[in-house]
C-alpha cells in the first residue's frame, strides 16, 4: 500500500509553488498582519509518505494555517527511500517527524537535534500473532519468527526483547503485512493505527489475534515528535516556535473537522499516487487523536514529558542503544511556542 | 338512471371486484412463482458463468504455475552457466504469452561465499522482452523483502502474491508467482533462491470486467486479503477490501460473506451490492492464487422481465376487467330494461289503470315470460275487476233493498213504548235484534176488544229474506186471526191450517200466542212448539210448563191445547225465542235456559224496558263478540190489575 512515484514530486514541489503564489496573492489582498512580512520558507519531512498520520501538518498546510503564522511551508516527498532524519542532517529539511526514540539514537551518535513537540504521547506500536500460533504472552514469541521493522523502528520491540529476556526469530518486515497474514511469520510488527487495521481489514476479526501493545508492555516510547537541528533552532527560534504553534493548531482544525481533514490528506495521497482507502485513513485519524492527548489529566497537547523522556532514555541505555542520554532541557527546544 | 340498487349496478360490482380480485391473486401468483423458478435457474446459471470464468483464470495461472515451477526445478536439477540461466528465463517469458516477466533470485550467499545478491529479470516492455538485473532496479527495498521472495521463502512453497504494483521490475500491477527452489550444501537441502513469474493483473481483470450480465450486474474478483481487484467501482479497485468496505457502510453481514469470500468458501446470496443495490452473487474461489470471483445480478434487472410481464398482464386484465364491465352493463341492462318498463307500467297497473300498455318483449328468456304473464295477469285481473264491480253494484242493490225490507219489517212490529198509555192495568215491552238485514222472529200485540189484549211471539225456522215474507204472512194471518177468533188454539189451529195449505217450501213457525184478561189477570195460551216462557210472580222465577203443541206451517189439522193461568197484580210474563238461549260465545257455548233463568232472577223487575235491556246486555256479554247467528227477540208482559181510578 506504500507505492511512491517520483515524478510527482516534481508536480508536488511544482503545486506547492503555484500554492505559495496563491498565498501570498491572498496575504496582499487581506489586512491580516502576516501579511506585512514577507514569508519565512520553511520545508517539514514526515516520517511517511502523505497519511492521516500526518494530517495537522497537511491540513495546516492546506487551511493557509502556515501562512498565517508566516510560514512559506513545503512538505517534502516522504516514504521509502527517504529518511527523514537524513534529510535534517543534510539541511535538506528544516524540520522532521521524528520518533523519539529515533532522535535519542541519533543524538547519541552525535546529531545535534532538538525536540520542539511531542505529538504522540505513547507508543502505539503492537506485535500481533494470531491465535492460532498459540502465541498467548510476549514470552512465548520466544524462538519464534518475528516480523520486525529496520531501522529504528524495531528499536521498542527489541528493547521489549531484552527487557523479557527471550530471542526471537527476526525476519524483516517490510510496508506490508501479507508475510504475516500468510503465516510467513509468527507475530508481526504492527502501528495501531495502520497496520492493525489492515489486517482488521483483510479479513482477520480482532478475536482471532493475539495483541501485545507496547504500551502495554511497559515500553511506553513516545513516538512522532517534531524535531529540527539546533542550528536551525538557534538561527530563528521564531520560525520554530512559529511552526510548532502551526502545526498544532493544525492538528486541532484535523480533530475538530475531521471530514475535511480527511478530504485534505487523501488528496494529498493522490497527488502522490498512493492508494487512498478513506476509511483506513479515517480510522489512522481516530487513532492519532487517542494519541494525541492520551493522559486523562489536562496536560497541554505536544509537550515532552520529563518522566517519559527520562524512561525512555533509560530503557535506551539498559537495552544498549545508546549509551548516555542528553539532559531534559538540552533536549527540548526551549523556543517552543507551544509552551507559553 | 339506474340507483345504487338497480341490478346493474350490483351486477357491476360483484362481477367486476370478483373478476379484479381474482386477476389479482392469479398475476401475484405468477410474479411469485415465476421469480422462484427464476432464482432456481439464476442460481444454476450464476454458477455456470462463475465457474466458467473461475476455470478461464485458473487455466491460465495453472499454466503460468506449470513454468514458474519447471524452471525451478530444471535449476534443482541442472547446473546452468550464466549465459544459459538468462537464455533460459528468456525463453520462458518468450514462449509464454501469459507471462508478463520472469526472473531468478538468488539468496546472497548462493553464487559463492561472498555476499552477493543476483537477481536476472526479463520483462516485455511495450512489445520488447527487456531485461534487467532486480538487485539494482529496486531503488530502496532490495528483492530479498518484497512478498513476492520472502513469503515462498518463508514458506517454503509456491505462493501467488497479493497484487501489487511493482516499481522497478515492470512497473505494472502485477501478480506473482514465486517458486523457491534449493541446492545441496554439505548433505543438508539449502534454499538458494526464488524463480518468480509476473502475470499482468489488469490483463486477468480485464477477463473478468469484460463479463456482462443483464445491464449493470458485473463479475468481480477479490485478492486473498479481500482486496477489490476488478469491480465497475474503480476506485475501489486495489485500493479498498471487502472489508474496508463493509466498515464504511458499516454492515457486519457483509465483513461476515467477505470472510467466507476469502476462506474459499463458495456460496449464492441476496445481499446489497457494494453499490447499494439488492443484488444476487454467487462467488467461487480461484485455486491457486485463494482469490474469489464473484458474479453479481442485480435483482430488479433479474426481474425485470418478470416484472414487465406482469405489467402487461395486469394492463391487459384491466382492460379485460373493463371490456367485462362493459358487457355486463349491456347485458344487464338489456335484461333490466324490459324489466323496469314492466316496473313503470305494473306501478300504473298497481294504481288501478288497467288500460295501460305494457311493453312488448320478444325474447323467449324469463323475461319474456314475466312480461307474458303480466300481460295474462292484467287482462284476467282486468275481467275480474270488471266482474266484481258489476257484483258489487247488483250487491248493493241488493244491499238496498234489504235496507228497505228491513225498515218495512222493523215497522211491522209495534216499537212505540209505552204501547198502551191509557191502560195502567199492564205493562207491555218487546224487542227485536235480527241477525241479518231481516230476520225470521217476530212478536205482536194488539187488543181483541176492550179487556182482551193478545200478545205473541214468533220464530219461523230458517233466517233472512224467506223468512222474513214467511213471517209476514205469519203475522198478518196470526193478527187478522186473532182479531176473529179470540182464543189462542182457536187461532194457532186456524193460522195453521192456512199456513200448510200452500207450503211448498216446508218453511215453518214456532208460535206462543197469549190473551191476557186485563180485568181479571188471566192469561190464555197456546203453545205451537215454542220456547216456554218464564213466570215472575210472587213464587219467583221460573219457566211455565206447557204442553209442547206442534210447529205452525207443516202440516194441516193440528190440534193445539188452550191451557191458562192466572196473573196477580206484580207479576211478569217474559217471553223469548231460541236467539237467547242459543246464543253462543267464541267457545261455541250456548247461552241456555238455566243462565236466562239465572239473569232474569237478577234482572230490574219494575220497569221492563230495563229488564230487557239488561237481559240483552247479559246475553251480548255472554257472545263475547261472536257473530249474533239467529235473531234475539224478547217479549215481556206485567200485569198491575185494576186500580181504583
Amino acid at each position: 500500500m506504500k507505492i511512491t512515484a517520483q515524478r510527482k514530486n516534481k508536480e508536488l514541489r511544482k503545486w506547492g509553488l503555484i500554492k505559495a503564489l496563491l498565498l501570498l496573492l491572498c496575504f496582499f489582498a487581506s489586512p491580516s498582519p502576516a501579511a506585512e512580512t514577507a514569508l519565512k520558507k520553511a520545508s517539514l519531512i514526515p516520517l511517511w509518505s502523505p497519511q492521516a498520520q500526518f494530517a495537522g501538518y497537511y491540513v495546516a498546510l492546506d487551511k493557509g494555517i502556515f501562512a498565517r503564522h508566516g510560514i512559506d511551508l513545503t512538505i517534502l516527498k516522504a516514504g521509502p527511500g527517504h529518511s527523514p532524519v537524513e534529510a535534517l542532517q543534510n539541511s535538506k529539511a528544516d524540520f522532521a517527524v521524528l520518533w523519539l526514540t529515533t532522535a535519542l539514537q541519533r543524538r547519541s551518535a552525535g546529531v545535534k537535534l532538538v525536540n520542539l513537540a511531542q505529538t504522540i504521547q505513547r507508543s502505539s506500536m503492537m506485535l500481533i500473532a494470531k491465535k492460532t500460533s498459540g502465541i498467548k504472552t510476549v514470552a512465548d514469541m520466544n524462538g519464534r519468527k518475528v516480523g520486525m521493522w529496520g531501522g529504528d523502528l524495531s528499536i521498542p520491540p527489541r528493547t521489549l526483547f531484552v527487557e523479557q529476556g527471550i530471542k526471537v526469530q527476526e525476519v524483516l518486515q517490510t510496508h506490508t503485512v501479507n508475510l504475516f497474514l500468510r503465516g510467513g511469520i509468527d507475530v508481526a510488527s504492527a502501528m495501531w493505527y495502520n497496520e492493525y487495521h489492515t489486517i482488521l481489514n483483510s479479513g482477520y476479526d480482532p478475536e482471532e489475534l493475539s495483541v501485545f501493545s507496547l504500551n502495554e508492555q511497559g515500553m511506553n516510547f513516545p513516538e512522532d515528535g517534531i524535531y529540527t537541528l539546533l542550528k536551525t533552532l538557534r538561527k530563528d527560534p521564531a520560525l520554530a516556535g512559529s511552526f510548532v504553534a502551526a502545526s498544532l493548531e493544525g492538528w486541532r482544525y484535523a480533530f475538530d473537522h475531521p471530514d475535511e481533514a480527511l478530504d485534505i490528506v487523501i488528496k494529498y495521497m493522490r497527488e502522490a499516487q498512493i492508494p487512498a482507502n478513506r476509511i483506513h485513513q479515517k480510522w489512522m485519524l481516530d487513532r492519532m487523536r487517542d494519541l494525541f492527548r492520551p493522559g486523562a489529566g489536562g496536560d497541554k497537547p505536544g509537550i515532552l514529558r520529563k518522566q517519559d523522556y527520562e524512561a525512555v532514555g533509560r530503557a535506551m541505555i539498559k537495552a544498549g542503544l545508546i549509551r548516555s542520554c542528553p539532559a531534559y532541557d538540552d533536549f527540548i527546544g526551549r523556543s517552543n511556542a507551544g509552551e507559553k | 338512471m339506474p340507483g345504487k340498487n338497480s341490478i346493474v349496478i350490483k351486477l357491476v360490482l360483484v362481477i367486476s371486484l370478483c373478476s379484479a380480485l381474482i386477476f389479482a391473486v392469479t398475476l401475484g401468483y405468477n410474479y411469485y412463482s415465476s421469480r422462484v423458478i427464476l432464482e432456481q435457474e439464476l442460481e444454476a446459471n450464476a454458477r455456470n458463468l462463475a465457474m466458467s470464468l473461475v476455470y478461464r483464470v485458473e487455466t491460465e495461472l495453472v499454466a503460468v504455475t506449470g513454468v514458474t515451477e519447471g524452471l525451478a526445478r530444471s535449476l534443482e536439477n541442472g547446473r546452468y552457466s550464466e549465459r544459459e540461466l538468462l537464455s533460459l528465463i528468456r525463453s520462458t517469458v518468450e514462449k509464454n504469452p501469459g507471462i508478463y516477466g520472469s526472473g531468478v533470485a538468488f539468496e546472497p550467499d548462493a553464487l559463492g561465499t561472498s555476499f552477493r545478491l543476483y537477481a536476472p529479470f526479463y520483462y516485455r516492455d511495450k512489445g520488447k522482452i527487456t531485461f534487467i538485473r532486480l538487485e539494482n532496479s529496486y531503488q530502496y527495498v532490495p528483492y530479498l523483502y518484497w512478498d513476492w521472495y520472502q513469503i515462498p521463502r518463508e514458506l517454503g512453497r509456491m505462493e501467488w502474491s497479493e497484487p501489487y504494483f511493482d516499481e522497478g521490475a515492470g512497473n505494472i500491477l502485477m501478480s506473482t508467482c514465486s517458486v523457491p527452489f534449493y541446492g545441496e550444501s554439505s548433505g543438508t537441502k539449502k534454499l538458494r533462491g526464488v524463480v518468480k513469474a509476473d502475470i499482468s493483473i489488469d490483463s486477468l481483470t480485464e477477463l473478468v470486467s469484460s463479463v456482462k450480465i443483464l445491464k449493470t450486474g458485473y463479475a468481480a474478483l477479490l485478492s486473498r486479503n479481500g482486496m477489490v481487484l476488478a469491480h465497475p467501482l474503480k476506485d475501489a479497485v486495489m485500493n479498498e477490501t471487502f472489508f474496508s468496505m463493509a466498515e464504511a457502510n458499516n454492515d457486519p453481514a457483509m465483513r461476515k460473506l467477505g470472510q467466507k469470500m476469502i476462506r474459499g468458501e463458495s456460496g449464492f446470496v441476496l445481499y446489497k451490492s457494494l453499490m447499494g443495490v439488492t443484488s444476487w452473487m454467487y462467488y467461487a474461489p480461484i485455486r491457486s492464487t485463494g482469490w474469489t470471483l464473484a458474479v453479481v445480478f442485480p435483482e430488479a434487472e433479474l426481474l425485470e422481465n418478470v416484472r414487465r410481464l406482469s405489467m402487461t398482464m395486469a394492463v391487459m386484465g384491466f382492460v379485460g376487467v373493463l371490456l367485462l364491465i362493459a358487457a355486463v352493463v349491456y347485458v344487464a341492462s338489456t335484461i333490466t330494461k324490459p324489466l323496469r318498463l314492466l316496473a313503470a307500467a305494473t306501478d300504473e297497473l298497481a294504481s288501478g289503470n288497467f288500460d295501460v300498455e305494457l311493453p312488448q318483449v320478444r325474447s323467449q328468456d324469463e323475461v319474456g315470460v314475466l312480461a307474458h304473464d303480466f300481460q295474462v295477469m292484467k287482462e284476467s285481473l282486468k275481467e275480474y275487476i270488471k266482474n266484481l264491480t258489476e257484483t258489487t253494484a247488483a250487491k248493493e242493490r241488493i244491499q238496498s233493498e234489504l235496507k228497505v225490507a228491513t225498515d218495512i219489517q222493523a215497522s211491522l212490529l209495534p216499537r212505540l213504548f209505552p204501547a198502551f198509555p191509557d191502560r195502567p192495568e199492564f205493562d207491555i215491552f218487546a224487542s227485536m235484534d235480527p241477525a241479518k238485514e231481516v230476520g225470521g222472529d217476530f212478536y205482536d200485540f194488539f187488543f181483541i176488544d176492550e179487556t182482551n189484549l193478545c200478545f205473541l211471539i214468533a220464530d219461523v225456522s230458517d233466517k233472512g229474506v224467506p223468512a222474513a215474507l214467511y213471517m209476514m204472512v205469519a203475522k198478518t194471518l196470526l193478527k187478522s186471526e186473532g182479531q176473529r177468533l179470540g182464543e189462542p188454539d182457536r187461532i194457532l189451529s186456524c193460522v195453521n191450517n192456512i199456513l200448510a195449505l200452500e207450503n211448498d217450501s216446508s218453511m215453518f213457525a214456532t208460535v206462543f200466542c197469549a190473551i191476557l184478561n186485563t180485568k181479571t189477570g188471566e192469561v190464555r195460551f197456546a203453545n205451537a212448539g215454542h220456547n216456554p216462557p218464564l213466570i215472575m210472580d210472587s213464587r219467583g222465577t221460573r219457566y211455565l210448563v206447557l204442553q209442547p203443541g206442534f210447529v205452525l206451517g207443516p202440516m194441516p189439522d193440528v190440534v193445539y191445547a188452550a191451557e191458562r193461568i192466572i196473573l196477580q197484580p206484580g207479576d211478569t210474563l217474559f217471553l223469548y225465542t231460541d236467539g237467547v238461549t242459543e246464543a253462543q260465545n267464541r267457545e261455541e257455548e250456548l247461552y241456555g235456559a238455566p243462565r236466562l233463568l239465572d239473569a232474569l232472577q237478577r234482572a230490574p223487575r219494575e220497569d221492563l224496558a230495563e229488564m230487557i235491556h239488561y237481559i240483552r246486555a247479559e246475553v251480548k256479554q255472554h257472545a263475547g263478540g261472536a257473530p249474533q247467528s239467529d235473531d234475539v227477540t224478547m217479549v215481556a208482559v206485567k200485569y198491575r190489575g185494576i186500580t181504583a181510578g
